[in-house]
């Protein structure tokens, strides 16, 4: 069942990640990222980490991916044109693209023995109420990158409050 | 039944009741229609529909079958693919919240000894309240797409209005829930019931839990969310000819009709739920369980289709009473007032209740 669910979900969010970058229409791209990210979501839930699921869910697909179209309805944008591509892309973007790979490949396969044993969120539901342990997590031992992370949240509000204020 | 293992006995069971829920749904729908013209129809002093049937009760039946017959218009401009989605989104996420919705008491049900399948709850979720959450900010984009795709600029207008809208409204919403979710610790929907069934009406949360606050904020962000007047400015149809459907004909129409009323069915429930004890009895204990366990649970379901009754009652109440809000003071209601106010109520309620211990 888990493994059926992987291979479908996967298969859905490397597709849409691919029609991302192959759609010349904005909003298509956009919907495209929509499906990874409700793909990422099945999957995250599939580990048993269904608060992180319904998180993904609510926060990225149902209130930012909504901004974007929003942005992209608003604009009205176009066909982006097709360019021959810069030529920093070419040069810096496929051997970074690789190095990437190298590197969480290099990780993943190194500390895979670790992340069999660690167990992430309990299995498919076996009744695990892991928002408790979330939460006890990030308010113990987790609480100064958490506060860290809300105070750089509201410096990024404030500065979109400063950018969007009118002129006096 | 020995051959089947015990996968496969939950498996069938999970569809009969999904194709159970979904039908009773969708007449549920039909009928929340013929009701709201009905009782519209009497707030204005005239009849509604009364001549299909007795009391216009067939009227549904004829409205989906003319729905079904009219011809299925393809404006040429359109976005072909977007368009056709567009609709199948927005029903889609109004009738799959349903599936994690307990409409009765716990019943199991045991069938040749394995475990025994919950009769009256689709899908016990351990967070059913974030699945329902997840699934209506889902719902928006069956209109965002809807009105960019039609290019038509009455649609736009009506489908920007409406995401403005839900975004701004589903913070206030999320928080109002906060207070209830603090108070069952727990994201489980038969929790948070089971929470509110000890005392009858003193324990539900409205009453005995203190929500009311939360209540209000939920009520009236969730009418805002389902484009429900006061709150219906993405389909004002003075301004906007229909806003963002103008372009839909046929079935199609019919699919953004159809899951506006699951919506608020939706929202209904999750009221019924989380504020008004779900399905348990408003009596509670005061009157002795009679007649067995089958008139029991019976009477649970009827408990929570009543209260979900009066809900719908409501919608339609508040919308031949309440004038519609314009664009900036339904902005500034919800920023301004609605989210401000649930902040307070969440900061109060985890006050007492960590004061309570």
């Amino acid at each position: 069942m888990q493994l059926a669910l992987f291979l479908i979900f996967g298969a859905l969010a490397v597709a849409g990640a691919l029609n991302l970058l192959f759609q010349r229409h904005p909003i298509n791209s956009a919907l495209s990222l929509v499906v990874v990210m409700m793909s990422l979501a099945v999957l995250y839930w599939s580990l048993g980490a269904e608060f992180l699921a319904a998180a993904q869910v609510i926060v990225y697909s149902g209130a930012i991916m909504v901004l974007f179209v929003f942005v992209i309805m608003l604009l009205n944008a176009g066909e982006e044109e097709h360019t021959n591509g810069s030529r920093a892309a070419y040069t810096v973007g496929m051997p970074g693209a690789a190095a990437i790979f190298c590197l969480l490949s290099f990780v993943f396969l190194s500390e895979g023995g670790a992340l069999k044993t660690s167990n992430i969120g309990g299995d498919l539901g076996n009744g695990v109420d892991n928002i408790a342990a979330v939460s006890a997590m990030l308010f113990t031992k987790q609480l100064l990158p958490f506060e860290v992370t809300s105070i750089l949240i509201l410096v990024a509000i404030l500065g979109a409050v400063v950018l969007a204020r009118k002129e006096q | 039944m020995n051959h089947l293992t015990n996968f496969e006995v939950f498996l069938l069971l999970s569809v009969l009741k999904v194709a159970v829920v979904l039908v009773i749904t969708l007449m549920g729908v039909a009928y929340t229609v013929l009701l709201e013209r009905k009782v519209i129809g009497y707030m204005q002093n005239r009849w509604g529909p009364t001549r299909v049937g007795p009391f216009g009760l067939l009227q549904p039946l004829v409205d989906g079958a003319k729905l079904f017959l009219k011809e299925d218009l393809m404006p040429l401009a359109v976005e072909r693919p977007l368009y056709i989605l567009a609709p199948v989104i927005a029903l889609g996420c109004a009738l799959v919240s349903i599936g994690v919705v307990p409409f009765g008491a716990e019943t199991h049900v045991s069938i040749n000894g394995s475990p025994g399948v919950d009769l009256f709850e689709v899908a016990n979720v351990n967070i059913g309240l974030l699945v329902i959450l997840g699934i209506t900010s889902i719902g928006v984009y069956g209109i965002a797409l809807s009105g960019w795709s039609s290019n038509n600029k009455y649609s736009l207008l009506g489908s920007l209005r409406s995401t403005a809208q839900v975004v701004s409204y589903e913070l206030a919403l999320g928080l109002s829930l906060v207070g209830v979710v603090l108070r069952a610790q727990s994201l489980n929907l038969r929790k948070i019931v089971e929470v509110q069934s000890t005392h009858g009406l003193l324990s539900w949360n409205f009453f005995g839990g203190f929500q009311f606050v939360a209540f209000f904020i939920y009520l009236m962000a969730a009418y805002a969310e389902t484009n429900r007047s006061p709150f219906d400015l993405p389909e004002a149809e003075s301004e906007l000819v229909a806003g963002y459907h103008t372009e839909y004909s046929s079935m199609k129409f019919a699919m953004f009709f159809m899951a506006e009323y699951g919506n608020m069915i939706t929202v209904s429930c999750v009221a019924t739920l989380l504020f008004f004890g779900g399905a348990s009895s408003p009596f509670g204990h005061l009157i002795p369980a009679f007649g067995g366990a089958v008139v029991q649970a019976i009477l649970s379901v009827f408990w929570f289709v009543v209260k979900v009754f009066g809900f719908l009652f409501l919608y339609i109440w508040v919308r031949s009473t309440l004038p519609r809000f314009r664009y900036d003071q339904l902005m500034s209601f919800g920023w301004k007032f609605l989210l401000p106010l649930a902040v307070a109520n969440i900061i109060v309620s985890s006050l007492v209740l960590a004061l309570r211990g």
